[in-house]
């Protein structure tokens, strides 16, 4: 599955500012010359991704940001109803709906679906991000 | 080799319900811009979300009684729902509101043209559609209304709005008539007095109900509409009522079957019972209920007629041969398998019988990339896909509608893109 193509800017870095800060956003989006990036902040992790979904094109980052969903299943095999996961928060693409693991970018139910990862680091307190890099 | 910068970004923001739709759609528009902003798009079924404007149509109602009561319910616990036998408890299409356009409610500064006009302009524009046409969204249901003259009040009621107030005022904008198909005459009476209405171009009979289209009742009037020469459509829909979907527990499981089981029925029902031989210049055209249960039926019915021929003596060919003439929206087309979705297109002969359709602004919307961007179709089906085929079927003008893309990115709010 891949979505139409999108245009890549030159390669160059870009300082977004102090980690400190921005973790505390969870996420920011930007545009770099018409090239949009999702950045994430999950505790001290940092991921970076193109703000393109891989199924149809649209704003993948500019959507909700949802813990996933689980279906509780007691050891007997009953169903335990849906629950919502303490841990694992989801990127969802506003068009349709397709869901993404925030720290593996993959989708939950087909991993061979994902977002296309963007390099980012964190430099001396800053976070920086690549754009327009291979991977990008 | 990476270069070192001074911070050349913006930060655009979070895509919501109220989001203006030239920037939900922005990413469409680029789309539109790199690689089919020449073709002439139409989107041939696209969602009027009356229940924004569900007084307007109330006030429309042409019974007395029937308009009271609707009005009163407007005020009160019916709202946006009046007289109308949708459930809002079970309306799950939002995903738990993950995806914000369904029932988006965006801003409108602009007076002067009706507000359902502004939005409906700024997603052709953003998609870079030359014509849409528009059917009810919240109606989609009312074949299972229990009370039939509802939806004969409703259907008159809104075909008026759409008539008077809607389609005058942008040539882009196209209609199909709605019949309330649980009543023949009425459908009649309808055909007769808005049939060569300009911008109404075919009639529609929205699939979710119980009403066999082979009855008799219904033969003058597809004598009616075949004399008109406009097409007759099926809009499919769901019914999580209906006994054998009840088992589902999920909204994903009703949706996914539900929306190909009415048109399989109908469709079913017009081939076993020859229609085709009965109405062979009616043309008929299958909304919304994707691609992939064409190919199933074709051989499915092909199958069983070769075995019981005295039960179908009317078919003087296969089903199948009479499917391959009819027409079909593409919305929402499964592209999970691309061999598959080949194979189907071959056997319906998509080149000449397919329509693009997006459903905007429902949940499950296509965009026309979704048709552009198929390895497997040429150029020329590309163009009959997304438009050219509509343009035969409906005797539009070819001519250039749209603005274009690069003025439609360059002038949009940037709220949020």
């Amino acid at each position: 599955m891949s979505a139409p193509d999108m245009a890549t800017a030159a390669s160059q870095q870009i300082v977004l500012g102090r980690h400190d800060e921005l973790k505390k956003r969870q996420r920011m989006v930007i545009d770099v010359d018409g090239t949009g990036i999702g950045i994430y902040f999950v505790g001290e992790e940092v991921r970076a991704y193109l703000n393109i979904c891989p199924h149809m094109g649209g704003p993948v980052c500019q959507g909700k940001i949802m813990p996933r969903t689980l279906e509780l299943v007691a050891d007997n095999g009953k169903s335990l109803g849906l629950g919502f996961s303490k841990e694992q928060l989801h990127i969802v693409c506003p068009w349709h709906g397709f869901e993404f693991d925030m720290l593996t970018g993959r989708h939950p139910i087909d991993p061979k679906v994902g977002l296309t990862p963007v390099p980012v680091q964190v430099t001396d307190g800053n976070v920086v991000v690549t754009v327009g890099s291979p991977r990008a | 080799m990476t270069e070192h910068s001074i911070p050349n970004f913006r930060e655009i923001g979070e895509i919501t319900g109220s989001t203006d739709s030239r920037d939900v759609l922005a990413h469409a528009t680029k789309q539109a811009a790199r690689n089919f902003d020449d073709y002439l798009i139409v989107d041939v079924d696209a969602h009027v979300s009356e229940d924004h404007f569900w007084s307007e149509i109330i006030d429309l109602i042409d019974n007395d009684v029937l308009r009271q009561i609707g009005q009163h319910q407007v005020k009160g616990f019916g709202g946006q729902n009046a007289l109308l036998n949708i459930s809002p408890g079970l309306s799950l299409q939002s995903v738990g509101g993950r995806i914000g356009h369904q029932g988006r409610r965006e801003p409108v500064s602009d007076d002067s043209v009706h507000r359902f006009i502004s939005t409906a302009r700024r997603s052709m524009d953003a998609m870079g559609l030359d014509y849409q046409v528009v059917f009810p969204s919240a109606m989609l249901l009312l074949g299972m209304h229990p009370q039939d003259e509802i939806e004969v009040a409703l259907a008159k009621a809104f075909n008026r709005w759409m008539i008077e107030r809607i389609l005058p005022i942008d040539s882009r904008m196209k209609g199909l008539l709605y019949l309330p198909f649980n009543t023949p005459e009425a459908c009649e009476e309808l055909v007769e007095r808005y049939g060569d209405t300009e911008g109404i171009i075919g009639f529609t009979v929205c699939s979710t109900r119980n009403k066999p289209v082979h009855h008799d009742c219904y033969m003058r009037l597809y004598s009616m509409i075949q004399e008109l020469d406009k097409p007759l459509a099926f809009h499919s829909g769901y019914h999580w009522g209906d006994p054998s979907f009840a088992q589902l527990n999920r909204f994903l499981s009703m949706h996914a079957l539900s929306f190909t089981h009415y048109n399989q029925i109908h469709l079913t029902n017009w081939i076993v019972n020859a229609m085709p031989e009965r109405f062979p210049k009616l043309n008929m055209l299958w909304v919304e209920s994707g691609l992939a249960w064409i190919p199933f039926l074709m051989q499915r019915l092909d199958h069983e007629v070769l075995m019981r021929p005295s039960e179908a003596p009317g078919l003087k060919r296969l089903p199948s041969e009479y499917m391959r003439e009819m027409y079909y929206t593409s919305q929402p087309l499964e592209r999970t398998n691309m061999k598959l979705l080949e194979a189907t297109m071959e056997a319906m002969n998509a080149e000449t019988q397919l329509l693009y359709s997006s459903d905007w602004p429902h949940w499950d919307w296509d965009s026309p990339a979704t048709i552009d961007s198929l390895p497997f179709l040429s150029e020329q089906a590309k163009r009959n896909i997304l438009g050219l085929n509509a343009a035969r079927l409906f005797k539009l003008d070819t001519i250039r509608r749209k603005p274009l893309a690069e003025d439609v990115l360059a002038n949009r709010p940037k709220t949020a893109s």
